[in-house]
């Protein structure tokens, strides 16, 4: 590890200790440690079912954890709701496509702007020609390359586009770390490979989380790999640490998911 | 946005609709049904009712069944001011405003913790509790109701304007429909109206994204009480009389209705909801007396099969909305 790493891992953008959190008899994260340091791609891999969802849900705030803090930026975030996480800097994007459909693409982005734009009572001016609003929305747009869909129905998108357009909207918030939950699910190979090219570009300005199946993705982008298996750290290192790591060989790699 | 996905009342509509409104008193003196200046009184104060409903429903995504509560609240808060002798419409309106606006606020604080059917039911529950609030209150005429003798007067400096005519009213009442509606308008457009759409669209997104929709979805709550609240002091006025049957179960599901039918989270489809509810139930009970019967059967109808009501079905006939 060089200097630098180190430094960072010293003081890790976002970092979970002993985080908890069961559903009923399932222990869906289990005792859980991760550190993330500023400026890598931390990606978590782990079969179905290991709590990879459940990870980021706990660190957006949609669900409760049962104990183990979250500390993001230096401060702990665990009591806050998803919104004043958002206005942290963390952004996420959904494995299952999460936008408003019925809104146009540019419109999904400009809510985005706005909400980290101040608040919004604000009752008469409209939106419609809010340049504050749109012209950052469509800056976002232009760089996951949906700038020629920005007046279409988001809910009409291909969905390959709407996964681009998670990632606008989770850019849109201006993070400083993104939680990605499998964004290139339900993808083809052309689409993968843009999603590939657009994270790879990305990296050199945000810190990411990212869960994903697609072992050549991950071994492509990632920084450090950590593999889950029913809500534990099995291991955490580097791409070739892990491909070397028996253990890990054992639980996941070895089966299907490699090939 | 909802309102692109089911095409809007036309241009076309909209103005008939509103040259009728504006040209009635008239208009029905003229052909000899001079009734028709009442019932379209009452359209008009059902419509304001029907745009504040719409506002959460069908912008917000609220499934209010509890609205004729602020109807209630308006209207009695009219009544027992009169029955005290206060007829000052400087006093009354402001506070009957504020009381629709405080319960709303109370109401809809808890109602908004919940989802769904729980919503619903809860919505109505505290509609129930307000109308059984009326049917016991003694001193108010109880389920027997309460007169208003007289109607608000509003006296600046010698000047007096009242309402008293029933003319002059009708353009009062005109005016404040058009003034509900241009400010539903320009908050459904702003960034306020983006937000309480956003959370009908998906609240859970909107959330991530760092906005804290309760507090916007809870004072989308409160406007929408208060602009019933006001349909409630103007239906105390013009009926001069209020009971708690204006309050009871059936009149939050009328309303819901007029904005189903008439197309929900278009700006004027709640309007037209409202003046084909009450023209075609003034018709059909004039035909049989079991006109509910047919009236029922109707309405569901026409929610389940045209989408957006009745301003989905002009539009059809009217212009295709594009991409759709
Ligand atoms: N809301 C919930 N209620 C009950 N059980 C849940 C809930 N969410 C997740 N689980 C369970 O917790 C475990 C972890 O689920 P999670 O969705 O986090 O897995 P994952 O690693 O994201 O899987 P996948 O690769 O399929 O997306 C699973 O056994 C799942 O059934
Ligand atoms: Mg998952």
């Amino acid at each position: 590890m060089s200097d630098k790493m180190a430094d960072a891992m010293a003081d890790p953008l976002l970092a979970t200790r002993s985080l908890r959190k069961s559903f009923g008899g399932i222990v869906a994260t289990d005792d859980l440690s991760l550190e993330v340091a500023a400026g890598e791609i931390h990606a978590v891999i782990g079969p179905n079912g290991a709590g990879k969802t459940t990870l980021v849900n706990l660190l957006s705030g949609l669900i409760k954890g049962d104990g183990g803090d979250i500390v993001f930026d230096g401060r702990a975030v665990s009591r806050l709701r998803p919104a004043a996480r958002a206005h942290r800097g963390l952004a996420r994007s959904f494995q299952i496509t999460s936008i408003f459909a019925d809104f146009s693409v540019l419109e999904n982005v400009a809510l985005a702007v706005q909400a980290r734009s101040g608040h919004s009572f604000r009752f008469w001016r409209p939106t419609g020609d809010d340049q504050r609003l749109r012209g950052p929305a469509r800056e976002v747009l232009a760089r996951v390359g949906l700038a020629d869909r920005a007046e279409i129905l988001a809910g009409n998108l291909a969905h390959g586009e709407q996964r681009q357009l998670e990632i606008a909207m989770a850019l849109a918030t201006e993070p400083k770390m993104l939680l990605l939950d499998e964004p290139m699910a339900g993808m083809g190979i052309e689409e993968s490979q843009r999603m590939i090219a657009l994270l790879d570009e990305l990296k050199a300005d945000y810190t990411m989380l990212l869960i994903e199946h697609d072992m050549d993705a991950v071994f492509a982008l990632a920084d450090r790999i950590t593999v889950l298996v029913y809500g534990r750290s099995i291991a955490t290192g580097t791409p070739a640490d892990i491909r070397a790591n028996a253990d890990v060989r054992d639980a996941y790699l070895g089966t299907s998911e490699t090939g | 946005m909802i309102s692109t996905m089911f095409g809007k009342p036309t241009a076309w509509t909209t103005t008939v609709l509103l040259v009728v409104f504006a040209l009635m008193p008239f208009v029905a003196p003229a052909i000899g049904e001079a009734f028709y200046v009442d019932v379209f009184t009452r359209i008009m104060i059902w419509s304001i009712a029907a745009v504040g409903l719409n506002l959460i429903l069908g912008y917000g995504g609220m499934v209010s069944f509890g609205h004729a509560a602020y109807i209630g609240i308006g209207g009695y808060t009219v009544a027992i001011f009169g029955f005290h002798d206060i007829t000052n419409g400087f006093i009354q309106w402001p506070v009957a405003l504020a009381i629709s606006g405080l319960a709303a606020l109370v109401f809809g604080a808890i109602s908004l913790r919940t989802r769904g059917v729980y919503f619903i039911m809860i919505t109505l529950a505290f509609a129930q509790m307000v109308f059984f609030l009326g049917v016991s209150a003694d001193k108010y005429g109880s389920n027997d109701g309460l007169n208003v003798w007289n109607r608000s007067t509003f006296e600046v400096a010698g000047l007096d304007l009242s309402i008293d005519d029933n003319m002059t009213f009708y353009y009062v009442i005109f005016a404040l429909l058009l003034l509900v509606i241009y400010v539903t308008r320009r908050i459904v457009n702003s960034r306020f109206g983006m937000v309480i759409q956003g959370a009908r669209s998906n609240d859970t997104r909107l959330q991530t994204v760092g906005v804290p929709t309760y507090a916007y979805r809870l004072t989308a709550f409160v406007i929408s009480g208060v602009i019933c609240g006001l349909a409630g002091v103007l239906q105390a006025n013009f009926e001069q009389f209020v009971s708690p049957d204006m309050m009871d179960w059936p009149r939050s599901g009328e309303l819901m209705f007029m904005v189903i039918m008439g197309g929900m989270g278009s700006l004027f489809g709640p309007v037209l909801g409202a003046t084909a509810f009450l023209i075609l139930s003034e018709v059909l009970s004039g035909i049989t007396i079991h006109w509910h019967l047919i009236f029922g059967p109707l309405l569901i109808l026409l929610v389940l099969y045209v989408r957006g009501g009745l301003t989905g079905l002009i539009g059809k006939f009217e212009r295709r909305p594009p991409g759709v």
